[in-house]
């Protein structure tokens, strides 16, 4: 009996037995992956072979890069883990920024190489790179498989690792061989992993200590950052703010977590924050930062921030607390059972006097800008975005002036509704983050806001929102500079613009060109070469029009709007400096 | 302040690259890194010897923890342990007399004479950090050719409950 049980056992087996590549699907398929950005190679022919009937949508990007933003947007917007694919070599170097972007912003993606088979590794083979030595700096973790046998644990050891603690990009590395090599093994039920344990559970003895200073605290400020918009802890952290009447501050990667419209809400802090939120740092007598790394862009001079304040720092990332500036009191875990476990041990507080303080920042120190002439000025662009879609888009941003602009003069209120590269500020990211974005939710409105430089970086995915009929909206807020850059240069380098210039004209003798167009490209022509919608926009009344059209269209669009050319992102904190060094020229 | 940490890690290729690449990534200098098996094959023990302030170490050994392929670091500094260091130096001697005297040397730090040329001696030493340096130290107005050295390895004097930072 046993014997033929066994024999059944092993003919099963034979039967089951699967390539490596069908482990690379059927793995991606186990962890939930709907959506797989990439690009196709000679090393990874076997996994394309295999994904030619594999129930997921693949979506055929136009660089590797592009399908790394991609997964990344997609990420962002949905919550879930960002899937892709490329070759060996090119390809994989190719997803650098992409994975070194959602690195520095925490953001779950798996990502999947082709490698050269591992005979030829260290040989210098046609397409050959060390992707594991390349990648290692940007990724949370990454293997190279040596064994079909290893692949399907790797597999969901990678979605386990890129999804659970901090979240982070994970890379698996599959020479050719591997790919083509059968294996009878599966996927364990359940991730075991020696050295890696992201179950932390917080010190209830530390939240209470918290608990004790928040409820001393005469002056008290939320600083919250990303971690809580990964850690879904929006619930949590408006009941706390409401509760004991704290404000609450968020960075660049937390915007909408609290409801910017709420009274308790100073927006954003750091260089390019409301004055409120950044007074309201220097002021307070307790900093609790939620999920935020306190960022050189946040802080400014590390020896003046906070100085009258006690810093409690709440984060899942241990290295992350006390890293760059002192906590006084860490506290190790997820942010949402942090939260949710002080809500009660908080006490209700009115505190009057700290908000009156800060409401008159608010109310004397609003973002403002003026006018100049018969010009579109780039802050009056986002505000008739906030308008027009009456505040509901999935707004996703390039890097850059506009992406600071689309933080003041837009109001966030709720978390997953700005999508930015934070971290590692890259430039090409809006495009292709928006096409992901707006995959992973499809009923929403998605704009994406860039620069004419940033959109240029990635402008060739356009495609992939025309092919899939994505009604993304493309806003180019065309300046004809490299915006901060220039901004920069005219504050910190005596005016001196050097390589900024997008425009031909007023360059550089060593930049000079013979004119032939103003500006180029044409982006109207270039986006409707493919075939998207476009129109160009040159005066403030015609926005609100072309706006309200390319949204009700549900169609892609590009609608360029060309604007004052030398408007400046205020208020700026100078990079290093203090507070008090802020400047704020609104004319 | 020197700090000495034993990072016990997966033993799968490109470990040590990962330690090293986050160290130095990060701007820290490692000042010796000695890689061995331990007594379970699928393991393996680093000690680091790094300096910095406390500031710098809680860093590193943050960082350190957090990798994936990291079961356990240790911060050997602030416990009681044993640690150990093997020099193989070679020094020039003109005469019988410099002889004599790095050979007495050599002797007062319980180390051995395990070659000698015409010109040199090439003396073999353990010891902890501290006398290591001694010896160097005073091998210093010697003309010291070559010197190679293991590196810092560590252990714990006695067993630790729930040890490491993991």
């Amino acid at each position: 009996m046993k014997s033929k049980k066994a024999k059944e056992e092993a003919m099963e087996a034979a039967q089951t037995m699967r390539s490596g590549a069908q482990c690379v699907i059927d793995g991606l398929v186990e962890a939930g992956c709907e959506v797989l950005f990439g690009y196709p190679g000679g090393a990874v022919l076997d996994i394309f072979n295999h994904l030619y009937d594999a129930p997921l949508h693949f979506v055929l990007t136009r660089h590797e890069q592009g399908a790394v933003h991609m997964a990344d947007g997609y990420a962002r917007a949905t919550g879930r883990c960002g899937w892709c694919l490329a070759t060996s070599g090119p390809g994989a170097t190719n997803t650098v920024t992409g994975l070194a972007t959602a690195y520095m912003d925490g953001i779950p993606l798996v990502c999947i190489t082709g490698q050269v088979p591992l005979h030829l590794i260290g040989n210098d083979a046609f397409q050959e790179a060390d992707v594991i030595g390349i990648t290692r700096p940007v990724t949370k973790h990454n293997f190279l498989v040596r064994d079909a046998d290893e692949l399907p644990e790797i597999i969901a050891k990678a979605y386990y690792i890129a999804t659970t603690g901090k979240p982070g990009p994970v890379v698996i590395d599959i020479p050719k061989n591997v790919q083509k090599q059968k294996t009878a093994k599966r996927a364990p039920k359940q991730v075991a992993m020696r050295a890696y344990h992201p179950d932390v559970t917080a010190d209830p003895a530390e939240i209470e200590k918290l608990a004790e200073l928040i409820n001393r605290s005469a002056r008290p400020l939320l600083y919250v950052g990303g971690g809580a918009i990964n850690g879904d802890a929006s619930e949590e952290l408006t009941a706390l703010a409401r509760k004991a009447n704290i404000p609450v501050t968020t960075t660049l990667m937390a915007m909408g977590v609290f409801p910017e419209d709420d009274p308790l809400s100073l927006r954003m802090l750091g260089m390019h924050g409301s004055v409120a939120a950044n007074y309201a740092v220097d002021h307070c007598d307790l900093l609790i930062s939620v999920g935020a790394r306190f960022d050189d862009r946040v802080t400014g001079k590390i020896s003046s921030f906070a100085t009258r304040a006690t810093i409690a720092h709440i984060d899942i990332d241990r290295s992350s607390i006390g890293k760059s500036v002192r906590a006084d009191l860490g506290v190790h875990g997820y942010v949402k059972p942090v939260l949710a476990a002080l809500l009660p041990l908080v006490q209700e507080a009115k505190h009057e006097e700290w908000l009156e303080q800060v409401n008159r920042w608010k109310d004397r120190f609003p973002f403002t800008y003026s006018q100049k002439g018969k010009e579109i000025m780039p802050q009056y662009v986002i505000e008739q975005i906030y308008e027009v879609s009456k505040g509901r888009a999935v707004i996703v941003t390039d890097v850059g002036q506009h992406q600071m602009w689309a933080t003041q003069y837009y109001r966030y209120t709720k978390p997953r509704h700005f999508l930015s590269s934070g971290g590692l500020g890259t430039m090409g990211f809006g495009l292709p983050a928006a096409i992901g974005a707006q995959l992973g939710r499809p009923d929403e409105l998605v704009v994406c806001i860039t620069g004419d430089g940033g959109v240029q970086m990635n402008f060739q995915e356009l495609v992939v929102a025309v092919e899939r009929r994505l009604p993304v909206v493309v806003v180019i807020v065309n300046n004809g500079f490299l915006g901060m850059v220039r901004q920069w240069q005219e504050l910190f380098y005596g005016h001196r613009y050097s390589g900024v210039m997008l425009g031909q004209e007023g360059r550089r003798p060593n930049e000079h060109v013979e004119m032939q167009a103003n500006y180029l490209p044409d982006f109207v022509k270039l986006a409707e070469a493919h075939g998207a919608c476009a129109r160009r926009v040159t005066r403030p009344t015609e926005v609100a029009g072309a706006l309200k059209e390319a949204f009700e269209s549900r169609k892609t669009w590009v609608i360029e709007c060309i604007v004052s050319p030398e408007a400046n992102v205020f208020p700026m904190i100078p990079p290093g400096a203090h507070v008090a060094e802020m400047i704020n020229r609104t004319v | 302040m020197k700090n000495i940490i034993n990072c016990l890690v997966e033993n799968q290729p490109g470990v040590l690259a990962r330690i090293v690449g986050l160290i130095s990534g990060r701007g820290y200098n490692i000042e010796t890194l000695n890689v061995g098996p331990t007594a379970d094959p699928t393991v393996s023990k680093m000690t680091i010897v790094v300096p910095g302030d406390a500031h710098v170490i809680a860093q590193v050994t943050h960082q350190l923890s957090k990798q994936v392929d990291v079961i356990e670091v240790v911060n050997m500094t602030n416990r009681r342990h044993l640690n150990r260091e093997l020099i193989l130096v070679r020094v020039a001697v003109k005469d019988h007399h410099s002889r004599v005297e790095v050979v007495d040397l050599a002797s007062l730090f319980m180390a051995r004479v395990v070659a000698v040329q015409e010109d040199s001696v090439t003396i073999q030493m353990v010891g902890n950090q501290e006398t290591v340096a001694d010896f160097l130290r005073l091998l210093k107005p010697y003309d010291i050719i070559d010197i190679s050295r293991s590196g810092v390895i560590a252990v714990g004097r006695e067993v630790v409950e729930h040890e490491g930072a993991k």
